[in-house]
């Protein structure tokens, strides 16, 4: 079930038989990004700060998380409306620091890996107001120091956080507000259900999520996306208002079908709910971890983890 | 005919929770975990209908559908995706009901860790949305099991702040909070005190005043004269079972 109706629009209905040449012709000399996921990574340099779009196990671009996961990538600041990602990340030993409001597998409100990662001492950690989080993402795309925001205030946030600062308003009211600084990334990952090669992408599940301000907050965006479309063919599936992400603010564009896998993907699929607790169980048994990471997280491309997933009965 | 003897533990508890909407008129009405969400599509059936409600996933339906059913036909009123419901938080146009894993004698309520939060025991969800929550909107709280290691005399970490953190706070920074009720699987708590302390609103039938302190780790107020907690009417029942919630999804957080 889709969330929005299909508004297919018949070019030759609303545009002169002349515009529909020009449009080919522009979109004909439109650069080219696609590119593989190992290429994204290999872009990508130990130490950077990275933001992973979609929520929980809503999704998220995992086809370029195991490929970080395969990689000799470390020391990784994660920042995320976390899920699987995260969780993943952690059990590779890949993160360094992870930036989160929360971390959730959804169907399963706590993501285990993480869990573990955080009783264990293993990341540093910085944990926010999920409200906040939106805003160190808008503060960055906007390319001012902080957004205000009374959330925090009065909780353990600013404990828990002891380089959060406060701003008082310049105006007559005087209200101290919390300063949520600009989540400056290096590079954001994120998965549209449609893209062109040129790198707009569009949603057509029911939330676009924080996917816009990922690709604008960050120095380079790459997007995997379900399928690579004709920019001509973008308005086939979904009304002007899913296509959110415009190519100015993206880097590669990589075609991962089942691209979000195990996470959820609406309309094209819903979560692996057997496969996600698999997963899950993993953590608390380290031969099935290794089990899992040989079969699925070590497969060498998308392609043979789609092989893997196809072997499953 | 009548069948309030028959109401069970789950569907008490499913109204005492949608009495805490009582009197929002038309705010979002945002409850989080399946008998809050049962109560509060309750109070929208009944006597709080100007309230909106989110499917949770992305959409406010306008007609009464039940939970656990990704299929049920909605009518959707309006599309609120996570950017605009943070929106609608910061606008105070909203009263979340939602979980405790401890919660003290203040309101202040822990979801986010059990133990030190620079290495904590147990890392439990995050902070999630609740330090914004407490101080932009109406807050209340459900508990399905109430004994000493939720309510406790001092949570480990403070997600969604109470009355004492808002004292200290301040005006104008507190202007929005308040914490409307706390509903457990024991009985339904308030702070309609002097000092904003948690008292006994109302214990559940079956329910005794001795057996709710002896799960408190904290002193309650409000011991004596106790009231019990109003039984579900027909017409409520028949939603609760029949409109709301057939599955009997209700009954697992009762585990």
């Amino acid at each position: 079930m889709r969330a929005f109706g299909t508004m297919t629009t018949p070019k030759e209905a609303v545009l002169p038989v002349w515009a529909g040449s020009r449009a080919r012709a522009i979109v004909a000399a439109m650069v080219d990004k696609r590119m593989t996921e190992d290429e994204v990574v290999s872009e990508l340099k130990d130490g950077m700060t990275i933001g992973i779009g979609g929520w929980g196990s809503r999704r998220k671009p995992m086809s370029l998380v195991r490929a970080i996961l395969r990689s000799d990538l470390k020391d990784l600041t994660v920042v995320a409306y976390g899920g699987p990602d995260i969780g993943l990340l952690c059990a590779a030993g890949k993160v360094r620091r992870a930036v989160y409001g929360f971390v959730s597998l959804d169907s399963i409100p706590l993501e285990p890996h993480f869990r573990q990662a955080r009783q264990s001492g293993a990341i540093e950690f910085t944990e926010l107001d999920e409200g906040a989080f939106y805003l160190g993402l808008l503060a960055a795309s906007h390319r001012v120091p902080f957004y205000p925001t009374r959330a925090g205030l009065g909780s353990d946030m600013l404990v828990m956080n002891p380089d959060l600062r406060t701003v008082t308003s310049p105006y007559d009211d005087g209200e101290e507000l919390v300063a949520i600084p600009a989540f400056k990334l290096d590079a954001a990952l994120i998965h549209m259900n449609r893209a062109d090669a040129g790198g707009n992408g569009q949603f057509l599940g029911p939330d676009l999520y924080f996917d816009d301000l990922f690709a604008m907050a960050a120095d380079k965006t790459y997007l995997s996306t379900e399928k690579i479309v004709p920019t001509e063919s973008l308005l086939d599936e979904g009304s002007v208002h899913t296509l959110r992400i415009q190519r100015i603010f993206t880097d590669g564009v990589v075609e991962a079908p089942r691209g979000a896998h195990f996470t959820e993907c609406p309309p094209d699929y819903g979560r692996d709910e057997a496969f996600q607790r698999e997963y899950a169980a993993t953590a608390r048994d380290p031969e099935a971890w290794e089990a899992f990471r040989s079969t699925y997280l070590d497969a060498p491309s998308h392609a043979e983890y789609l092989k893997a997933l196809e072997a499953r009965s | 005919m009548s069948s309030i003897a028959e109401a069970t533990i789950d569907e008490i508890c499913v109204v005492a929770c949608a009495e805490a909407f009582r009197g929002d008129g038309e705010i979002l009405c945002n409850p989080i975990g399946t008998v809050p969400i049962v109560g509060g599509r309750l109070a929208r059936a009944t006597f709080e209908p100007d309230l909106v409600y989110t499917d949770t996933v992305a959409v406010l339906p306008a007609n009464n559908f039940p939970v656990g059913d990704p299929d049920a036909p909605k009518v959707v009123e309006s599309w609120v995706p996570y950017r605009t419901v943070f929106d609608i938080v910061w606008s105070g146009k909203r009263h979340v009901l939602m979980g405790a894993s401890q919660i003290d004698q203040w309101g202040n309520q822990n979801i986010a860790a059990i133990g030190d939060f620079r290495q904590p025991k147990a890392q439990l969800l995050g902070l999630r949305g609740a330090p914004g929550n407490l101080v932009n909107h109406t807050t209340s709280y459900w508990v399905p099991n109430h004994y000493t290691r939720s309510f406790v005399a001092s949570v480990d970490v403070v997600s969604g702040p109470g009355y004492d953190r808002m004292r200290e706070l301040g005006s104008p920074s507190n202007r929005f909070h308040e914490v409307r009720r706390v509903v457990s699987n024991l009985g339904v708590f308030d702070f309609q005190t002097d000092d904003n302390r948690m008292r006994i609103a109302s214990v559940h039938p079956g329910v005794t005043v001795e057996q709710v302190i002896e799960a408190t780790a904290f002193e309650l107020a409000g011991t004596d004269d106790v009231v019990e907690t109003r039984l579900p009417s027909d017409e409520e029942l028949h939603l609760i079972r029949e409109v709301l919630d057939p599955g009997g999804a209700r009954k697992a957080e009762f585990r």
